[in-house]
């Protein structure tokens, strides 16, 4: 039987975190934890800083109230938003994966034992034979996978993605989704990969995760989907009234005022 | 006797010493100019050697050795616009606008008001690859030898920061330091080939070895290896045509490159945008 999260080891803790960029904070009074092996979306509007937040669990920012801990020795990897690459970088696949590797002095070129890792891991992803491509010729699910591989090879125990399924379709989101609740059940190297990802997709993808975390500025909401998937917690995150629906035992969330701003468009087209 | 003409020009030894430094020039431009281009740091090149030229002036009224005042000068410079442009209150290029051109009238002012240093002031400004010395061209081997071993021993590093500095930083790259070295690698090769071929014509230099390669692979490890073999061969094809031509031999081997430059990109560009439109972009 899979154990609650509350009894697996804790491998991050935020507590009354704040964090600016110089400024006035960014975020502030944030509580969150991380168990090892946990599938956690963190869904709010644009601006809200859900990457601010990332950035804090990564190390990047460090916060000027509260604190963050990581269990000691807790190996962190980042999979960034699929639009901050410059596609007309040259670079392969393999390229991509193996930077992220250390390098044997005044070897920069994969050796043998690093070139049959890098290919497991591209194999394990779907990415198989495509080593030597460049990243642009792959199809959206395809780039996504390549970053997640330059993640997995590093062997995290803990896996942080920027908005993993932004400017994706459909069948991408679908193919991204089933590849994290893979690594999330069955890594590689033993116990669960715990997930930390954003997402603005709250139906396509948010839905269907584990845990959820409401954030705007701060957490507003942490719960199951059921929990937090609310019109009380939506509203204060979005700012927006929002409705929710149930539909196959999913919460399926609606915009409130929809019809009235389609009637308006059509009155407007029609006239 | 076509032969004997062609080989006329090596029978002088400061044209051999002229081909022997603007090849070994063109291959040190090629390889730091990889990460000038693909970092897009070609402003910073143009701009750095406009810094040197101030530096190189004050040298000359201060009758300083020139590698000392000029190095100082544009490794000073190359530093400072790194911090400027990180504080992100004004762009990188503004702060290039600035701190290069402040030092490039500086130059002008010293130019005028001392007017025996015109000479060496002069050869920073056009270039003078006929008039090279022996620690010139050691000069430029020294740089070219750091540079590959400096390279090839931070080459993911300086890879992962290039391509994707946040990711790269997050996962254990210091990626200032991977900055600060590539500004001190590209600040001493400005410094060392700005006597070849001079600062108006440094940044085509940098630029072009570095996107004809970039247009003929899609391997940041093959770039690594055929910019600085195009930039050889624009320097030694350019420098030897120029003998011929009678043109300063700065603006030939910038013409040479400019000319396999279209080559490539007619050629490669048009089969590529073909390929690419055939993909599916998300």
């Amino acid at each position: 039987m899979k154990k609650s999260p509350g009894e697996d080891p804790i491998l991050m803790k935020c507590e009354h975190m704040s964090c600016s960029y110089g400024g006035a904070p960014v975020i502030e009074n944030v509580d969150v934890t991380i168990h090892r092996g946990e599938f956690v979306g963190i869904v709010g509007p644009s601006g809200s800083g859900k990457t601010t937040l990332l950035r804090a669990m990564l190390g990047s920012v460090k916060p000027i109230h509260g604190s963050i801990k990581r269990q000691p020795g807790l190996r962190l990897a980042y999979v960034p938003q699929l639009e901050t690459v410059d596609w007309n970088f040259p670079v392969t696949v393999g390229e991509v994966v193996g930077m992220s590797r250390p390098q044997r002095l005044m070897r920069p070129q994969a050796q043998a034992s690093e070139i049959s890792l890098i290919e497991d891991v591209l194999e394990r992803l779907g990415l198989g034979g495509l080593t030597q491509r460049h990243i642009r010729e792959l199809s959206g699910g395809q780039q996504q996978r390549v970053f997640l591989a330059r993640a997995l090879i590093q062997k995290p125990d803990m896996l942080i993605l920027d908005e993993p399924t932004a400017g994706v379709d459909v069948r991408t989101r679908h193919e991204v989704l089933h590849v994290l609740a893979d690594l999330n059940e069955s890594p590689p190297n033993g116990d669960g990969i715990a997930i930390v990802l954003t997402t603005h997709d709250l139906n396509g993808l948010a839905a269907h995760l584990p845990r959820l975390v409401c954030f705007n500025r701060t957490v507003i909401a942490d719960g199951s989907p059921a929990e937090v998937l609310q019109p009380y917690f939506l509203e204060r995150t979005y700012g927006a009234p929002m409705e929710v629906l149930q539909h196959g035992g999913m919460p399926v969330v609606l915009e409130q005022g929809g019809d009235e701003l389609r009637n308006r468009l059509n009155r407007s087209s029609a006239s | 006797m076509i032969a004997v003409d062609l080989l006329k020009p090596f029978s002088y030894e400061f044209f051999r010493n002229g081909l022997i430094i603007a090849t070994l020039a063109g291959a040190l431009c090629g390889l730091i100019g990889v990460f000038v281009v693909l970092r897009g740091m070609s402003y910073i090149g143009h701009g750095l050697s406009h810094a040197v030229f101030g530096g190189a002036a004050l040298a000359a009224v201060l009758n300083l050795n020139y590698f000392l005042g000029a190095g100082f000068w544009g490794l000073a410079s190359g530093l400072m616009i790194g911090r400027v442009s990180r504080k992100r209150i004004i762009g990188a290029d503004a702060a290039i606008g600035v701190i290069t051109t402040a030092s490039f009238a500086m130059g002008l002012a010293l130019q005028a008001r001392f007017g025996q240093a015109k000479r060496s002031i002069d050869a920073v400004l056009f270039g003078n690859v006929l008039g090279v010395f022996t620690s010139d061209i050691l000069a430029v081997a020294g740089v070219g030898v750091l540079s590959v071993v400096v390279i090839i021993g931070l080459y993911r590093k300086l890879l992962f920061a290039t391509f994707d500095p946040e990711v790269a930083g997050v996962s254990g790259v210091s990626v200032p330091a991977m900055e600060a070295v590539l500004m001190v690698l590209l600040s001493a090769t400005i410094l060392v080939t700005v006597r070849v071929i001079g600062v108006l014509l440094i940044s085509a230099l940098l630029v072009l070895p570095a996107v004809t390669a970039r247009m003929l692979t899609n391997s940041f490890g093959r770039m690594l290896w055929l910019s600085p073999v195009l930039g050889a061969i624009f320097g030694g094809v350019g420098m030897y045509i120029s003998w011929y031509a009678d043109i300063p031999s700065g603006a030939v081997i910038i013409l040479a490159g400019t000319l396999v430059f279209i080559a490539a990109y007619s050629v490669v560009g048009v089969r590529r945008r073909t390929q690419l439109a055939g993909i599916n972009h998300h």
